[in-house]
């Protein structure tokens, strides 16, 4: 077993022990992204990485997170580090400043290596939107690894780094997770500081992290959640995040969400959470069906709602003060061959959706329609968890899918993220683990609960996690 | 077509002077080197998130209290889209169904002392956009067309006023004195020429009586209130005009050229634009403790327009001395502490003339300059009580200026005392013995003689002399009354 194989937590230890340096865990992970073949980096920050190691060695004491490596999606600034968010309109663009959760970490010794793929602008669910590249999913190189957040996701899965970091709007950590085998979580809006993550959706972006075990996500999201000055939608912790220890689910009532769990849902998939819900009671769960039926229509009102954010969080990319900018001898030439060289398909398709659903005349049929259905929804998850404490679903309808499968219909694609569209709209935490496999690719269980239950829902997963002892390591994969 | 009423409502910018923008940590800026403060949130760098400032919300309340507004317990902002280079972000964040100072209603006075209510309909926050310089004229994309964004995200207040002004003098008394309030409450430097107060003028005419409003014109970015009266009054008639010879107005946005004083239209293609408002995620609702609202109104400063009524009814000042006395709040504060301590009409006087007047070569205002309050109150005590006469006051003035001594410590020194009754007499006496011819006149009824003997007496007594006593003097020498 190599050092790419322990945990975050294991790491931290062995740094603790000083049986290694952190410039030794970094080197490890930087010879495997050297030798990367998923394809999960968009840019590597060797020296930068190595020097933060080095300092953090000499300190007189390690931080908490002792000097171990990040990655991070490229929809994060980071100052210095090209980022692009994957994105031909950031090529070469370096930022002047860190985002917030970024910043926090590395202030608790974590060591950025780089920047992970993306789906442009985080506008996808399987990294084909790329501008730049496909990433691989570990497990069969020949699927995707999800998305939008699938460089960080495959990153983590083909053990090139610990743990990192995502970003999701509609499912961009939770689908990847369940798709490269690996436990991702959203924890509920307003959780970690937005500030530095260039937006998509602004009233559903919210960043967390991937890792192989629910404690190292639990840790990671530890050191980022809380109010920050810079974003006014963070919200003050009101209990700090604990590295989950349970081993049972005694009293632990779980909802299982019917529309969930019926057509559209692959049997393999169905099969898997099924599996993992029969251990849940073994470990003292209460198992009871829970109706959403205003959860389907979660993908419509996502599809107005984040489409409308979009449009008008892309216009600031006119090449004027920052990024390539196209040559024009006059202002709109500036503006339409700037955006329209340097957007791709799936980017000008959200632009133009959201441009209409706000135009006059339309805006109260699709904006303020889908507006209040986003607010019947989360009145059906409050409702909801009248009964329960956690809702259960898978956390993608389908396994890994074949790349290039779905590139050529964006309904298709759109669906991989039906499951997790509800819980975003309404603003709560979810975490996918890894449950089981279905003709040898990984399933994700989604766990969902009420806002500020992060701890509930990582005891909960935790617990799960020791039962199903789901193998994290892809087949093949050389540590 | 003389039976014609222009209807105007007026739209109005206050740039805020608080020490940071709107939505950022940096400091506005006039006249500072272009692009030094700035910042990657007012730059619209990728990532970067708005946090409104509290001071620009305290002070949208202040205006909103003063301008009599309904103060809503909740308002959100909204993103208003378009392209254009001197707005980063492509949307500029702006309040929209839910401004935080709704209805309310502005009492102005005119000259003669009528009131000119107008209603507000709203006040909102908003950012400012940078300034664009166009190398090449209007046109978009015009050679070296250059941005600052210093000025962008300045935090602003748009005041909004219901159609209820009829005349362009009316429309610059309004904003005269909205601007003397808005100077009162301390929230903006208010000026016209740096453009920290903006107004643009909507005007439509239509048939007196009738209740329906004409097809209006919107009159942008006027750089004085001047100007401003001028274009709305050529505005008024160009628009009759058009309607007098059978046309229709179209709803444009026209420009007044203040050196051909004519009218132009700016940009009616824009007109159409469809700024895709909706609810800006990224910021909280404001909702001020109402605690706070009540305190912010009971802090609020006497105002000028009520002053200015209390100011003549119990102070007894002229309308026009209250409206001089009221341009500043630095003006009334200084003229309300003399007249704490002497007759208030007098102090008017003398601050609002003498003063004024001799402190202008000097390019002082009052509570600039050596004198104080005091000093102009000892100043009328002299001349109420004899000491001195206006001449010799005058002079008197003329020294506190100079030396910041007081009144009487200069009157010592200068010996500027009023003179004795006899010694004025003997002197009298002299003059009109020299002056033989002079006293003849005088006798034929040629009354305009006299100023020739106030003169020689001013001149003999260095000043010192009261005209009135010199005159009645010398009517006693020479015609024995
Ligand atoms: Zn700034």
């Amino acid at each position: 077993m190599g050092l790419r194989d322990l945990s975050a937590t294991e790491q931290i230890g062995e740094l603790a022990a000083g049986r290694v340096s952190s410039l030794e865990l970094v080197e490890a992970h930087l010879d495997a992204i050297a030798r990367d073949d998923v394809e999960a980096f968009l840019a590597v920050d060797a020296e930068g990485a190595r020097a933060r190691a080095r300092e953090i060695d000499a300190l007189p004491e390690r931080p908490p997170l002792g000097g171990i490596p990040l990655g991070v999606k490229d929809a994060l600034s980071t100052r210095d580090i090209v980022t692009t968010s994957g994105s031909k309109m950031l090529e070469g663009f370096r930022p002047v400043y860190t985002a917030t959760c970024v910043a926090r970490l590395e202030q608790a010794g974590a060591v950025v290596v780089g920047k992970t793929n993306m789906d442009e602008f985080a506008m996808g669910s399987s990294t084909e939107n790329s501008a730049y590249k496909n990433t691989f999913n570990p497990w069969d190189h020949a699927r995707v690894p999800g998305g939008s957040s699938g460089g960080s996701a495959a990153a983590v899965s083909a053990r090139e780094v610990p743990w990192s970091l995502g970003s999701d709007t509609g499912g961009s950590i939770r689908q990847p997770a369940a798709l490269c085998g690996i436990v991702g979580m959203k924890p509920t809006y307003g959780a970690i500081s937005r500030y530095g993550l260039i937006a998509f959706a602004s009233s559903l972006d919210q960043v967390g992290p991937f890792a192989r075990t629910v404690a190292d996500a639990a840790l990671l999201l530890q050191h980022m959640v809380g109010r920050d000055p810079m974003d006014s939608t963070s919200l003050e912790w009101p209990t700090p995040i604990e590295v989950p220890v349970a081993t049972d689910l005694a009293g632990l009532r779980i909802g299982v969400v019917e529309e969930l769990m019926g057509e559209g849902i692959d049997p393999g998939v169905k099969a898997a959470v099924e599996a993992a819900l029969v251990k849940a009671e073994a470990l003292g769960a209460t198992i009871v069906p829970v109706s959403l039926p205003t959860a389907l229509s979660g993908l419509a009102t996502y599809y107005v709602l984040a489409p409308a954010e979009c449009s008008a969080n892309l216009s600031r990319f006119d090449g004027i003060r920052y990024g390539p900018s196209a040559e024009a001898d006059n202002l709109l030439d500036q503006y339409e061959v700037t955006r329209g060289r340097l957007f791709g398909p799936e980017v000008k398709r959200r632009i133009m959706l959201g441009t209409f659903a706000l135009a006059s005349g339309y805006y109260d049929q699709y904006y303020g329609r889908a507006q209040r259905v986003r607010t019947l929804i989360v009145r059906e998850f409050a409702q909801a968890f009248e009964g329960v404490d956690v809702l259960a679903s898978p956390t993608s309808p389908t396994v890994a899918f074949p790349i290039g499968d779905r590139t050529a219909d964006p309904y298709a694609m759109y669906l991989a993220d039906v499951c997790t569209i509800p819980a975003s709209l309404a603003g709560l935490p979810a975490i996918s683990i890894p449950c089981g496999l279905s003709d040898g690719l990984p399933v994700g269980l989604q766990l969902a609960g009420p806002a500020f239950s992060e701890n509930c829902l990582l005891d909960a997963a935790h617990a799960l996690e020791q039962v199903i002892a789901f193998d994290t390591c892809p087949p093949g994969l050389a540590t | 077509m003389s039976d014609l009423e222009p209807v105007i409502g007026v739209e109005i910018h206050v740039q805020l002077s608080t020490r940071t923008k709107m939505f950022c940590g940096c400091a506005p800026s006039f006249g500072d080197a272009p692009n030094t403060h700035t910042c990657p949130v007012c730059l619209a760098h990728p990532g970067v998130l708005p946090v409104v400032n509290g001071e620009a919300v305290r002070r949208a309340l202040i205006i909103g209290l003063a301008l009599g507004c309904e103060i809503a317990p909740r308002s959100i902002f909204h993103r208003k889209n378009y392209f254009y280079p001197d707005l980063p972000k492509a949307y500029q964040i702006s309040q929209f169904d839910i401004p935080i100072c709704g209805r309310g209603e502005f009492t102005a006075i005119r000259e003669d002392g009528s009131e000119l209510k107008v209603g507000i309909t709203r006040a909102h926050l908003e950012e400012d956009a940078a300034k664009l310089t166009h190398g090449g004229g209007r046109r978009a994309g015009a050679d070296g067309s250059v941005v600052d964004f210093n000025r962008g995200g300045t935090p602003l207040v748009e005041i909004v006023t219901e159609p209820d002004l009829r005349s362009a003098a009316d429309t610059a008394i309004f904003l005269r004195q909205l601007r003397q309030t808005l100077l009162f409450l301390g929230v903006s430097d208010c000026s016209m020429e740096e453009g920290s107060m903006r107004a643009d003028a909507n005007v439509s005419v239509r048939p007196v009586g009738s209740q329906t409003l004409g097809v209006k014109t919107e009159l942008k970015n006027m750089n004085s209130f001047r100007f401003l009266e001028r274009g709305v009054e050529a505005e008024i008639a160009r628009q009759r005009e058009i309607i007098a010879s059978g046309g229709h107005v179209q709803q444009e946005t026209v420009h007044y050229e203040p050196d051909t004083g004519h009218i132009t239209s700016l940009r009616s293609k824009e007109e159409s634009h469809d700024y895709r408002y909706f609810p800006e995620p990224d910021l909280v609702p404001v909702a001020p403790d109402p605690a706070w609202v009540e305190r912010l109104r009971s802090e609020q400063p006497e105002l000028p327009i009520p002053l200015r009524r209390r100011l003549v009814v119990e102070m007894g000042l002229t309308q026009e001395d209250a409206e001089v006395i009221t341009g500043s709040p630095e003006l009334v504060a200084y003229f309300m502490e003399a007249a704490g301590l002497a007759d208030p009409k007098s102090c008017a006087n003398w601050i609002r003339g003498e003063l004024r007047a001799q402190l202008r070569e000097l390019g002082q205002e009052p509570w600039e300059s050596n004198v104080t309050p005091a000093h102009v109150a000892a100043l009328v005590g002299l001349l109420a009580d004899g000491t001195v006469s206006v001449p010799a006051a005058k002079e008197v003035l003329a020294g506190v200026i100079e030396t910041g001594d007081d009144p009487a410590t200069v009157v010592e020194a200068r010996g500027l005392g009023q003179m004795d009754a006899g010694d004025l007499s003997a002197i009298i006496g002299e003059i009109v013995n020299a002056n033989p011819d002079q006293a003849q006149q005088l006798r034929d009824g040629k009354d305009k003689v006299m100023g020739f003997f106030v003169g020689q007496a001013m001149k003999r007594t260095g000043g010192r002399a009261e005209p009135q006593a010199v005159q009645a003097l010398v009517r006693a020498a020479v015609l024995g009354e």
